[in-house]
Formats: structure tokens, C-alpha cells, sequence
């Protein structure tokens, strides 16, 4: 009865209205950010051949920063979510301290992160919480005190807001007010899923970062891809400081590729090159990693300049080593990120960079940046917000032709 | 500053009163406290709990031996009126609530649809939930203030938000009161004193709802002329369990504003059931534990709704104000949202069950035809009229244009900063060096929209 009233209004709709060419049937979002037919920059990424990614198990193993043991052994295809979820198995399996907890984290998540954790590693161990991400993170530093290795969810970063006194106030002074005593909230990883989608608007499409890098105590970490969330996710949790771990929820399922089966870490604080290069340098980090990706192959053939990426993957305390020996090189910088330019990742880069007298000296260009304006994610905007190729390639050209 | 503004004056002389008052108040409270030491007294009198008496017997209060706050009906399952003590809005009323809760769920059924066709990328309904919105709002009075969660389709309704602002909204089209910036679903009517809604943290405005009830008390105490107004702040069971709500209701409480709080209680919050979202009973229990007058109804009984709602309207006002907390308890037959799938965490047979054991809608609909006033005739009339108003709406919105580019830089602040003049620039450079790489074409004024 209830299914023929249904499939009334469906056939009226139709009737009624203009058909768009989705099938019914298939479960899909309209995106309000599709690139128009004529794009030759502004196109979505094909993630089946970034070079990003591993798309060989034989690539994926090459990874200079992965263990030898690892490198000897097995890798299998995951998406994100899945690499975070084999991660999170893997930390439970390993160590009988470690708690998963959040809203809705028992059936799975939101995201699908913790499928099957319930279930295998018990509820004691893997459950929900009510609905209070600052109950959340409290709970989660007195178990992390009471030696315990918290894992907390907070469903989107957009809701983490309630929780800030006790990630400010607490997680990260924990250590420094307690002095000689040594006590800490190492054991604390916070996971969550960050930035825009396509149909996100103002409260599902955040990526707080540098509300979180002003935080000295902070360990702020976002990975750029599967085999990396995995490595980096066990690493914050093996941390003895707590991380805040932000993931780009737009690659959960996109970004796909062969992971390393075992468990392994690969080290926080450290920005990777994944592409070296003679000319100018672009500082990234997550999701626009391959936007910069896509702009720097177009530029270095239309240009016939020579490019190098930097993944920062721990947005604080950065690794300023690699990206200062980087600039010096190539004379040229800017910096690419998805959320708001003012006071962003990129002010701080930049004046690091200006400041040390060795790569000032060096500089060709100013320091640039490609980023979020100063606004809120608006739905229907949002592909004018989020830096794109067009406008990373542009920069580059102002950056050297400078 | 002007001192002598006899409305100034007048705020400065109920001030005093209000505070010699109180003085007076602790002064003899002091005093009565004080001979309550005297050994022997059975009053114990500590500031804290001034009523609470001495006992000999060393027990706990236990949860389990209070019984269960009871669940108000005005009409039963069949339609019959099981509640005599109170007057049936007129025909005319009631006949246009049932319209209302019909239109919200024909919407929800269209819109559901669109959004799986690809045409909308997120709805919510509120199947289930349509009695508790139309009936509460229907008890309102037009300069009442609300603030709304997200799943209160029937409240607009009911307020008189139309198809075309529903829609307008939905496809974030040039119509769209929020400029083209918020997902669907984030009605907001300044017109028809609705904040919100606010999806993104279901409970930022329980404590709002508190500041604005105080600010209508405040307001008609320097001008008795301004109407006797409430504010009704609706919010989920599960947004009860973020720190908000008990900052609301504490801070509601000792400043005894005029605010109703009307949770809907649906059993869900996305997959959390409430046996993992609390163990209190309900969310009534935590209305007297914060010394504040509370109600729970049948949400499925539009008729209790409604009383419980002007009943709660009429305290909350009484004295000089006071808060009202109205629990009205449903089970969410929809999924959470378009991005849920709930059949992931429970079992398609529980909500089959729910679907058919009640729902406001049919139970008015028994009502009604027990009266003689409707019957299979006129649901079909309405549904059609319905269903070819709403689809006329939806036709118009989705054709329409989007709000121009420039307002994705506005209303940031009053004006446009410099910054923000410059990104714009910025922005309106780039569309115009790379035209193949942008389609401007859906937004109202094209490119020239960034340039004024
Ligand atoms: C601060 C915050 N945390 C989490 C969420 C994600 N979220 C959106 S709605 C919701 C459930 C709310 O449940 P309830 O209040 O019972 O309302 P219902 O959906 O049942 O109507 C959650 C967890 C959010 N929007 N904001
Ligand atoms: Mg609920």
C-alpha cells in the first residue's frame, strides 16, 4: 500500500517534471560542483591514475619510509576509510588499552570507518556515545590519563566546537602544567572527517586545522591518502602526545590504493617530497594535494618549469627542515590549502619561510597562496571556494613568471 | 547618554524594585535559616536545598522506584476524545492542522524522491513527527518566537511558510532567503519569527531560545504596551544529551524566562538508540530536576500536543515568566536523513511495526471522519490539490536561477571588508582569464554580479 503511494508521487514527478539523466534507481548526491563541459584544468581528479597513489602493489612497497618487514610483505586495495579502519583493527588487536568511541561509532560510523569493530573487538571496547562531543574528548583525556589510548570520534570536524575547552584547556596543557609529575594525555588521538564534498555548505565541510595548530600541545596531522592515513593513524596513536587526526572525508571512498597489510607507522612532524623539482615549491597538505597534483603536470608542460610537492602531513609542529632546504633550492613558493586564507597554514608557512635569512635571500618570488577565501563553505559556491586547478595554475604562472 | 529618557528611568526604577525585592527575599530566608539551626529542627536549611529535612535513614534515591513521568492523551489511538476537560479548536482549526500535517508529509514523500533522482542532494523528513510540530505550533501565537532544530517542516507549515519558500529554500535558488549558502532543509523565516534552523549543532539553540525568551520578558517590562510573547525552542532527544541543553534549561530557569522547550523525543538519534543516549527517564525527568514545570505528550495526538502547548504557553507566562519543558514522544519511522540508511542498525520489522500501530496523521483523519466531517472524498480532493501545489512549487524553484555569485562574499560582515572586495576581484579575475574552465551561466548576473 505504503510502496504504491510511493511509486505514485515517483511517476508524477516524472510526469510532471523534466527527467535529469540520474537513473532513479542509483543512490546518488547531486553535486553542486561539476565542472562545465569545456574544463581542460578544472577537471575532477582521476584518482585511477594520480601519481599520488599506488596503484601497484610493487609501488606501494617501494615507500622508502616503510619498514623493510613491511616492504617484504603483502598489500591489498583499500579506499580511506577502509585504510582507517584496518588501522583501528590493527591498534585494538595489538593493544588491550585502546578504546573507540563516538556517536554512532558502534554500527559503523558515519563514514563507515569502524565497520565491524563491535563486533570483533567488543562493545566494551568499541561504542557509541550520547550525543556531546565535549562529554566526548572529557572522557577521553581521563581514560588517556588513567593510562589508556582513547580513540574518540567526533562525527564531522564542524562539530569538535563543543569540545574545545577540553582540547585546548586540557589535552594540550595537560602535560605542561603537570611538570616533574610527568602525567600526560598522550594516549588521546581524536579522528575527524574534514572538508568539502561538493554539497557540504557551512557545517559539513569545515577544515579546522588552524584553530588547532595556534594550540602548542596539539599534534595536528591530516594524510593525503590511504597507505598514508593507515601509517600515520597508528602513529598517532602509538604518540605519546595527543593528535588531532583529520581526515579528508572527500577521499574516504575516491582515493584508492594498494596498502601495506601489517601494521606500520610512518613518522609525524615530517612533511614527505612527493615530487621533486628546480623551480618553485608548493606546500600542501590532504584533499588539494592532488589539485596541485593535476595544476603542476599541466604547467610544467605548458610552462617547461620544474615543480616540487610537499605533503606536510602534520600541519603542527611542522616539519620547517624540509620545506625551508626545498625553498633554497628552488627560490619560488606558495602554499595550496582548502581552508580559509586568513591566519591559515599558508600565514605561517610564509612568514616561516620569509623569516629565515638563508631562504629570504634566496627568494625570487613572494611567498603565495591558493586557499579558501575569507567565508563559510555556501552550497552553491562551493567550486569557487575551493582553491581548483585553474587557480593553482594561475598562481604558478604569477609565481614564476614573477 | 540620556538619563533622563523616561524609558530609562523606568528601567532603572524596576530594577531597584526587582532587587530590594530579592534583597528582602534572602534577608528573611537568612533569618529563617538561621533559626532552622536551632538543634532539633527538622528543616535543614543549608542554601543549597533549602526545603530538605533531616532523616535518620541512610538511602539512596533510586531512578527505579519513581515511576515513570506518564504520557498525556487527549484522544486515543481510534480517534476517540478520551480528555473532556478541554475545549476541540474549532472545525475550521482543525480541519486546516490536518491539512498542514498532510501537506509536510507529501512533501516529505516528493522531496524524498527528488533527492534520489539526483535533483537535491540532501532531504529530511519528518514522518511521524508531523502531530508533534503542527500541533504544538498551532497553540503559538504569531509574535511567539521559534527557534527550530531541523525537523520541523510542520511548524513552518503551520506558520504559514508556503511551497514556493520551502522550495526556494530546498533548491538554494535566487528566491532562497539564505542566498544560495545553506544545504536543504535550513528553513528560516524572519517574517514568521522562525530562527534557525540549526542543523549544524542540533542544540546551539536551546541556550539561545533562553537568551530571547528573556529578552521578550525584558522588553515588555520597559513597555507593557508590547504583547505578552514566549519563545518555543524545539530540539531531539539526542541534541538533550550536548551541554547546551542543560545550560538552557538552568539558565531558563533561574532567570525565569518565557520559554517552552519542546523536545521530540523519536527514539533515534541517527543510529543511537535511547537506551545508548541516556538512562533517566526520557527527557522529561531532567525538566523538575531543574526546577522547571514539564510535560510529557503523546506526539502521536495532535489534540494533546496542542493543549499541552497552550497550557505550557499560559505558565510559561504567569508571574512574570518562567520556563516550560514538553517532551512529546514519536519513533522516527524515516531514516535520519537522505545519507542514512537505518536499516544498517535496526530492524525493518520494528519500523513496519511503529508505521502501523500509530500516527498522527491517520488518527486525526479517525477523529475527523467519527465526526462526520471528513471522508475518503475530500482526503482525496486535498491530497490532489496538495500534491499539484507542491509539484507547481517544485517545478518553478528548480527552474529559477541561482542567487547571484556575489553573495557567496556578503553578509559576512555588515559591509564588505577590503579583504573580501579583494578576493572578489580576485575570484571575478580568474572566472574572466579561464572562461572555459568556469559555467557562471546558472547564477543570476552571470559574472557581472562580482564586479558592482
Ligand atoms: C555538535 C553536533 N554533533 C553531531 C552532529 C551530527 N548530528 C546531526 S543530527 C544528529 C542526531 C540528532 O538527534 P536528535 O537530536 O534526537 O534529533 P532527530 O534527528 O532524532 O530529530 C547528529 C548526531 C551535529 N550536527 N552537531
Ligand atoms: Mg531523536
Amino acid at each position: 500500500m505504503k510502496a504504491t503511494t510511493r511509486f505514485g508521487i515517483r511517476s508524477l514527478l516524472a510526469a510532471a517534471l523534466p527527467r535529469t539523466k540520474a537513473p532513479y534507481s542509483i543512490i546518488q548526491q547531486r553535486r553542486y560542483s561539476t565542472p562545465p563541459p569545456s574544463a581542460k584544468l578544472n577537471l575532477p581528479t582521476d584518482f585511477s591514475t594520480t601519481p599520488l597513489l599506488a596503484h601497484s602493489s610493487q609501488s606501494a612497497l617501494q615507500n622508502p619510509e616503510l619498514p623493510q618487514e613491511i616492504r617484504n610483505g603483502t598489500t591489498k586495495r583499500m579506499n580511506l576509510f577502509q585504510s582507517i579502519n584496518d588501522a583501528l583493527a590493527l591498534a585494538l588487536a595489538e593493544d588491550e588499552s585502546v578504546l573507540l568511541f563516538g556517536e554512532d561509532v558502534a554500527f559503523g560510523g558515519v563514514f563507515r570507518c569502524s565497520m565491524n569493530l563491535a563486533e570483533n573487538y567488543g562493545a566494551e571496547r568499541v561504542f557509541n556515545t550520547p550525543l556531546s562531543e565535549q562529554g566526548i574528548i572529557g572522557f577521553a583525556i581521563g581514560a588517556a590519563a588513567e593510562g589508556m589510548k582513547a580513540v574518540a570520534e567526533i562525527q564531522f570536524a564542524d562539530y569538535v566546537y563543543p569540545a574545545f575547552d577540553q582540547l585546548v584547556n586540557e589535552a594540550a596543557k595537560f602535560r605542561y602544567r603537570d611538570g616533574s609529575e610527568g602525567r600526560h594525555v598522550g594516549g588521546l588521538t581524536v579522528r575527524m572527517p574534514c572538508g568539502g564534498v561538493g554539497h557540504g555548505a557551512l557545517y559539513h565541510s569545515q577544515s579546522p586545522e588552524s584553530l588547532f595548530t595556534h594550540i602548542p600541545g596539539l599534534r595536528v596531522i591530516m594524510p593525503r591518502s590511504p597507505i598514508q592515513a593507515k601509517g600515520l593513524l597508528l602513529a598517532a596513536i602509538a604518540s605519546n602526545d595527543p593528535c588531532v587526526f583529520m581526515e579528508p572525508k572527500a577521499l574516504y571512498r575516491a582515493a584508492v590504493e594498494q596498502v601495506p597489510t601489517a601494521a606500520y607507522t610512518l613518522p609525524l612532524s615530517k612533511a614527505e617530497v612527493l615530487k621533486e623539482g628546480k623551480d618553485l615549491t608548493i606546500i600542501s597538505y590532504g584533499h588539494p594535494l592532488y589539485t596541485c597534483s593535476a595544476a603542476i603536470a599541466k604547467a610544467e608542460k605548458d610552462l617547461g618549469v620544474s615543480i616540487e610537492l610537499i605533503d606536510l602531513r602534520t600541519v603542527y609542529p611542522w616539519d620547517k627542515e624540509t620545506v625551508l632546504a626545498s625553498v633554497r633550492k628552488t627560490g619560488r613558493c606558495m602554499v595550496v590549502h582548502e581552508s580559509m586564507v586568513n591566519a591559515g597554514i599558508g600565514a605561517e608557512v610564509a612568514a616561516s619561510i620569509q623569516e629565515d635569512k638563508e631562504t629570504f635571500l634566496r627568494l625570487e618570488a613572494p611567498v603565495l597562496r591558493v586557499a579558501g577565501w575569507s567565508i563559510h563553505m555556501p552550497l552553491m559556491y562551493e567550486r569557487f571556494n575551493i582553491p581548483d586547478v585553474a587557480r593553482v595554475y594561475d598562481m604558478i604562472k604569477n609565481a614564476v613568471e614573477y | 547618554m540620556n538619563f533622563l529618557r523616561p524609558g530609562a528611568r523606568f528601567l532603572r526604577v524596576q530594577l531597584v524594585t526587582t532587587t530590594r525585592c530579592s534583597v528582602l527575599q534572602t534577608g528573611s530566608r537568612r533569618r529563617a535559616s538561621s533559626l532552622s539551626q536551632k538543634p532539633g529542627a527538622a528543616g535543614v536549611r543549608f542554601p543549597g536545598a533549602v526545603d530538605s529535612k533531616f532523616t535518620n535513614s541512610l538511602s539512596f534515591e533510586h531512578p527505579a522506584t519513581y515511576p515513570a513521568i506518564p504520557t498525556y492523551q487527549a484522544m486515543g489511538p481510534d480517534g476517540d476524545i478520551i480528555d473532556s476537560s478541554f475545549e476541540i479548536a474549532s472545525e475550521e482549526i482543525v480541519l486546516k492542522m490536518y491539512e498542514n500535517m498532510v501537506a509536510v508529509s507529501i512533501m516529505d514523500l516528493i522531496m524524498f524522491d527528488a533527492q534520489r533522482q539526483g535533483r537535491l542532494s540532501f532531504y529530511m523528513t519528518s514522518q511521524g513527527e508531523e502531530g508533534t510540530c503542527v500541533g504544538s505550533a498551532s497553540a503559538l501565537q504569531k509574535d511567539d518566537v521559534i527557534f527550530s532544530q531541523y525537523r520541523e517542516a510542520g511548524v513552518f507549515m503551520q506558520r504559514g511558510y508556503t511551497f514556493t519558500d520551502f522550495m526556494s529554500q530546498l533548491f538554494a535558488n535566487n528566491l532562497d532567503a539564505g542566498r544560495g549558502r545553506n544545504m536543504p532543509v535550513h528553513y528560516g523565516s524572519a517574517a514568521l519569527k522562525i530562527v534557525g534552523p540549526f542543523l549544524p549543532l542540533p542544540s546551539t539553540q536551546i541556550p539561545q531560545a533562553a537568551g530571547a525568551a528573556y529578552a521578550l520578558k525584558m522588553q515588555r517590562l520597559t513597555n507593557p504596551n508590547i504583547p505578552a510573547r514566549v519563545v518555543a525552542c524545539y530540539f531531539g532527544e539526542g541534541a538533550a544529551s550536548e551541554g547546551d541543553f542543560h545550560a538552557a534549561l538552568n539558565i531558563a530557569a533561574t532567570r525565569s524566562c518565557p520559554v517552552i522547550f519542546i523536545c521530540r523525543n523519536n527514539g533515534y538519534a541517527i543510529s543511537t538508540p535511547t537506551l545508548e543516549q541516556y538512562r533517566g527517564d526520557g527527557i522529561a525527568s531532567r525538566g523538575t530536576g531543574y526546577g522547571i514545570d514539564t510535560i510529557r505528550v503523546d506526539g502521536n495526538d495532535i489534540f494533546a500536543v496542542r493543549e499541552v502547548t497552550k497550557r505550557a504557553r499560559e505558565l510559561a507566562l504567569k508571574d512574570g515568566g518562567r520556563p516550560v519543558l514538553i517532551e512529546a514522544m514519536s519513533y522516527r519511522i524515516s531514516h535520519h536523513s537522505t545519507s542514512d540508511d537505518s536499516f544498517a542498525y535496526r530492524a525493518r520489522v520494528e519500523v513496519e511495526d511503529w508505521k502501523r500501530r500509530d500516527n498522527p496523521i491517520t488518527r486525526l483523519r479517525k477523529y475527523l471522519e467519527k465526526k462526520g466531517i471528513w471522508n475518503e472524498e475530500k482526503e482525496k480532493e486535498a491530497r490532489g490539490r496538495i500534491r499539484k501545489e507542491c509539484l507547481k512549487a517544485f517545478a518553478e524553484a528548480e527552474k529559477e536561477k541561482k542567487p547571484p555569485l556575489r553573495s557567496m562574499f556578503e553578509d559576512m560582515y555588515e559591509e564588505l571588508t577590503p579583504d573580501l572586495k579583494a578576493q572578489m576581484t580576485e575570484l571575478r579575475d580568474i572566472i574572466k582569464k579561464y572562461p572555459d574552465e568556469y559555467d557562471v551561466s546558472e547564477f543570476e548576473g552571470g559574472i557581472d554580479s562580482l564586479s558592482r
